[in-house]
């Protein structure tokens, strides 16, 4: 049996999985049916001077049928008195020591900096996340996303905490910002033990087109949100490499973005995560979805062999690289498996008008065939394929031969005039402009409706 | 058997015969759309008689826009609603879908035709408009499937169109002939009304077109006559005793129940003649009207029948029992039908033979005929010129309809023989491009 526990940073907790800092940490109630249910630690909502909320406050971009794929939200800090938010939090810790409580906090003054983070210490918090990230409502007031957004505040900050923190220090890093390794440094400047990423982005998730405002809709008005949810775990896994990846961090990372599934949590872990945050998936399917969870996680690293979640934490860093150091000399085509493909020529159509047309159409059959000269390998007929493993990416290369940008940048063999005989696309076979015109316009635009007679020959209907 | 008990009610009668295709609400349309593939060059386009842009309609309903899918559907096909209901999906559109190839169950793609019809007939979205009037007349005979879609298509063309039916109902077997578990009466004649609410064609009712003079009558009143007349009666079997009473005729039989509905006399026991799809519809209608057995007598094996396989299952689903290569000799009875003498029948090289000496009776209390209906060779004798081919069927121009007598066009059933009702509407729109392709030269 795997052991899932983690010493993050000096916080310990029996499994990596956290509730984010969030509507679901809002109440002890909360926090301890999480607990109940398998939850590792929880981030409490922000704790500070209480706020006022609107209502309404969430929006959501569905996908086709998916609800939720992404979520957005223009809720602020906690709305509660500090007093009973940290009496809860008392509470909570009491009944369950060993899991990892966080107060996740938000202040303007050095002495509000002082007076909160002592009185989370005493109250029986494990660590201290600051809450630099937060990108509505709060950042106006100079608060959340606005101190993320300037290093030099963010270090002054981190080092005010610092100065009466005998908790472990977390510093919770904006996404809405041009590189995010900059913040991460300040924060390591100013002492904080470790980082975590990525808080919501800034965002309009929708406009309704009857009322022509944005969602969530307040009295026929809106504002821009927080984003998060599963479509922002590409940017979250790309932030927390950078961070990770960065030789002056050097900081324990806690993972936040789009983590719905262990899978997710895995990749987070993978890019150098060493705890994970959940806020939309809970708050989507409630604290229930945590079994799922380590059961996934315990069954990877069965199969895996690892025994710890150190055992693998961060171990995709070192694939990740800039791209002028990938091998150029490596190369796939597509190889569509005839007997698995249902004839939906979706590839066809994609790598035709979306791509490098490579893939012509035979007749007497509706299964596509390659054109292997023309496979760029570039994987979208893989991608759009509706059935698994019918297109598949196969090497062509021996694998012997490796060549990068870099190397050819340093041998000179790199186009450098706009006509060069070195442009990558010189001996790639295009099709004449022209040939366009008309091509397969039947199959493009179906339905004999349109095989009558063009509207020119038809009267024109009366309105 | 009975699993199903004589429907004395409307309720009761709805109850047995609920709609193999139901209605779906918004959500499960949203759910079925967003499975689609949106396939290039869809197969399931090309298995459509009338050719509609099924992936077309499908994103519209994903992405909210259920008036543009009935738009798209009803620009390929007027019969937009009924072709979602009573269309052999499964052999056509469905059947075409590449999820079958994937053992993934196809797209429903009839009843996302349906939700998306019925909504714009529900709240009369005007989607269709008459030409500019163009001072010509074309006389429909036959208000089903062809004469409405040839009248529809004319209207949009600018013709005047004044449509002739026997019946007192529009819409053909769509509201007379087809099992009522897959259309209601209400939605059929709901889209007649949507149609001829837009494009104001008249129909004249319980208007049949007989004589001769009648004929001569339309000739020099209008500059085409397009024949949308289907076919005749039930075919007789020159069997003996044929006339016993309760020995009824399908295509009869169905008629009263979609008319009458639960007030439709069906025995106890019932034998079913015939392997077509009619046959199939017949005979699960008087299971599904409390007959206590239902035999389908076939004169040929199981798998030599003309019916669509889902059909033969939709009939054993119900409690039908199938008896091959039987050849009905007598209707028995005494006055009544009581039974029927069946001889056994065996194949040699292709051709069906009796097997002698092998006679039984299957006694019963009904005996449907589903074993074709007659042309309509007399009415069509009495058009001059107009040639049938051997097998009855009105000689027509593939492409335009045009039949051996210029002024006269024909499509449906009449022309093909007996098809299905997406056939029909896809030819008369064509056939009614040809009257204007003939009319404009």
């Amino acid at each position: 049996m795997p052991d899932l526990s983690i010493n993050f940073a000096g916080i310990k907790s029996p499994n990596p999985f956290w509730l984010a800092s969030a509507p679901p940490t809002n109440s002890g109630y909360q926090v301890m049916k999480a607990f109940d249910a398998g939850w590792g630690g929880a981030v409490w909502k922000t704790l500070g001077v209480p706020v006022v909320n609107v209502s309404s406050r969430y929006g959501s971009v569905n996908y086709r049928d998916k609800r939720m794929m992404g979520f957005n939200n223009i809720e602020l800090i906690s709305d509660r008195p500090l007093s009973d938010n940290l009496r809860e939090i008392e509470e909570v810790k009491k009944r369950f020591p060993n899991h990892a409580v966080i107060a996740s906090l938000m202040v303007q003054s050095r002495q509000e900096w002082h007076d909160i983070v002592r009185q989370s210490q005493e109250a029986g918090a494990d660590g201290i996340e600051l809450n630099f990230g937060c990108p509505h409502g709060m950042c106006e007031r100079g608060m959340g996303s606005a101190v993320g957004q300037e290093p030099d505040v963010l270090q002054t900050i981190v080092e005010w905490v610092m100065e009466v923190a005998k908790i472990p220090v977390i510093v919770k890093l904006t996404p809405n910002i041009s590189d995010i390794t900059e913040p991460a440094l300040a924060a390591r400047r100013g002492g904080a033990d470790a980082i975590s990423l990525i808080n919501t982005i800034q965002s309009i998730v929708g406009v309704d087109l009857d009322l022509f405002a944005p969602y969530p809709i307040v009295d026929g008005k809106g504002s821009n949100g927080g984003y998060c949810g599963p479509a922002v775990k590409p940017i979250a896994l790309n932030m927390l490499k950078n961070c990770a990846q960065h030789p002056g961090v050097r900081l324990p990372i806690s993972g936040i973005g789009g983590i719905e599934t262990w899978r997710d949590a895995v990749e987070h872990i993978l890019l150098g995560a060493s705890s994970v945050q959940v806020c939309t998936a809970a708050m989507h399917y409630g604290f229930g979805i945590i079994r799922e969870m380590t059961s996934g996680l315990e069954q990877y690293m069965t199969d895996k062999g690892f025994h710890t979640i150190y055992d693998f934490v961060g171990k995709a860093l070192p694939n990740v690289l800039p791209w002028e150091e990938l091998n150029m000399k490596y190369k796939v085509t597509a190889n569509i498996h005839a007997e698995k493909c249902i004839g939906c020529q979706l590839c066809y159509t994609a790598c035709e008008d979306g791509a490098h047309q490579a893939i012509q159409l035979n007749a007497g059959t509706r299964v596509p065939e390659i054109i292997e000269a023309n496979c760029v390998g570039c994987n979208l007929c893989s991608l759009v394929c509706p059935v698994e493993d019918c297109i598949t990416m196969d090497r062509q290369d021996d694998g012997t031969a490796h060549l990068t940008w870099k190397e050819r940048t340093a041998a000179g063999d790199i186009p450098t005039e706009f006509n060069d005989e070195k442009a990558g696309g010189r001996h790639h076979w295009v099709p004449e402009p022209a040939a366009a015109l008309g091509k397969e316009k039947h199959k493009t635009l179906p339905g004999k409706a349109r095989q009558y007679p063009s509207a020119a020959e038809v009267p024109t209907t009366q309105a | 058997m009975a699993e199903y008990s004589t429907p004395t009610s409307e309720p009761e009668f709805d109850a047995n015969f609920a709609q193999l295709k139901p209605r779906m609400n918004s959500s499960e349309a949203l759910f079925e759309s967003s499975r689609c593939l949106f396939c290039f060059d869809a197969p399931c386009i090309q298995a459509c008689p009338t050719g509609i842009d099924i992936p077309q309609f499908i994103r519209q309903i994903n992405s909210g826009n259920d008036t543009g899918a009935a738009r798209t559907i009803y620009e390929a096909n007027y019969f937009g609603n009924a072709c979602g209901k009573v269309c052999p999906t499964e052999v056509l559109c469905e059947g075409a879908c590449v999820y079958n190839l994937q053992d993934v169950k196809p797209i429903e793609i009839g009843r996302l035709q349906s939700f998306a019809t019925r909504k714009a007939i529900e709240e009369e979205k005007p989607l269709m408009a008459p030409g500019i009037p163009n001072g010509r007349k074309v006389a429909i005979i036959g208000a089903g499937p062809a004469g409405i879609s040839c009248a529809c298509e004319l209207r949009t063309l600018g013709y005047a169109v004044d449509v002739f039916e026997a019946k007192a109902q529009p819409s053909g077997l769509t509201v007379y002939g087809v099992a009522p578990y897959k259309i209601t009466n209400e939605e059929v004649l709901a889209e007649m009304a949507y149609l001829q609410q837009q494009l104001g064609y008249s129909v004249a009712y319980n208007a049949p077109i007989r004589s001769r003079a009648e004929l001569q009558q339309l000739e020099e009143q209008y500059d085409a006559i397009f024949l949308g007349i289907g076919l005749g009666k039930t075919s007789t079997l020159g069997l003996p005793g044929e006339d016993r009473e309760n020995c009824v005729g399908a295509v009869e039989f169905i008629e009263q129940l979609r008319l009458n509905h639960h007030g439709t006399a069906v025995g106890r026991k019932v034998i079913v003649l015939g392997g077509g799809n009619t046959a199939m519809d017949a005979a699960s209608e008087s299971s599904r009207m409390g007959a206590d057995s239902v035999i389908l007598a076939y004169r040929r094996g199981k798998e030599d029948m003309g019916a669509y396989e889902f059909e033969y299952d939709l009939a054993k689903g119900v409690g039908v029992k199938g008896l091959f290569h039987v050849a009905p000799v007598e209707i028995m009875g005494n006055g009544k039908v009581e039974g029927i003498k069946f001889i056994r029948t065996a194949l040699h090289e292709g051709q069906v033979q009796t097997v002698p000496g092998s006679e039984f009776i299957e006694p019963c209390d009904m005996v449907i005929k589903a074993t074709g209906q007659a042309k309509q060779t007399e009415f069509l004798g009495l058009i001059e010129g107009l040639k049938t081919d051997g097998k009855g069927r009105i000689i027509a121009d593939e492409r335009t309809g045009q039949t051996t007598n210029p002024q006269y066009f024909a499509s449906g059933d009449a022309r093909n023989g007996g098809a299905e009702v997406v056939n029909a509407a896809a030819e008369a729109k064509a056939t009614a491009r040809g009257i204007h392709e003939y009319l404009s030269k």
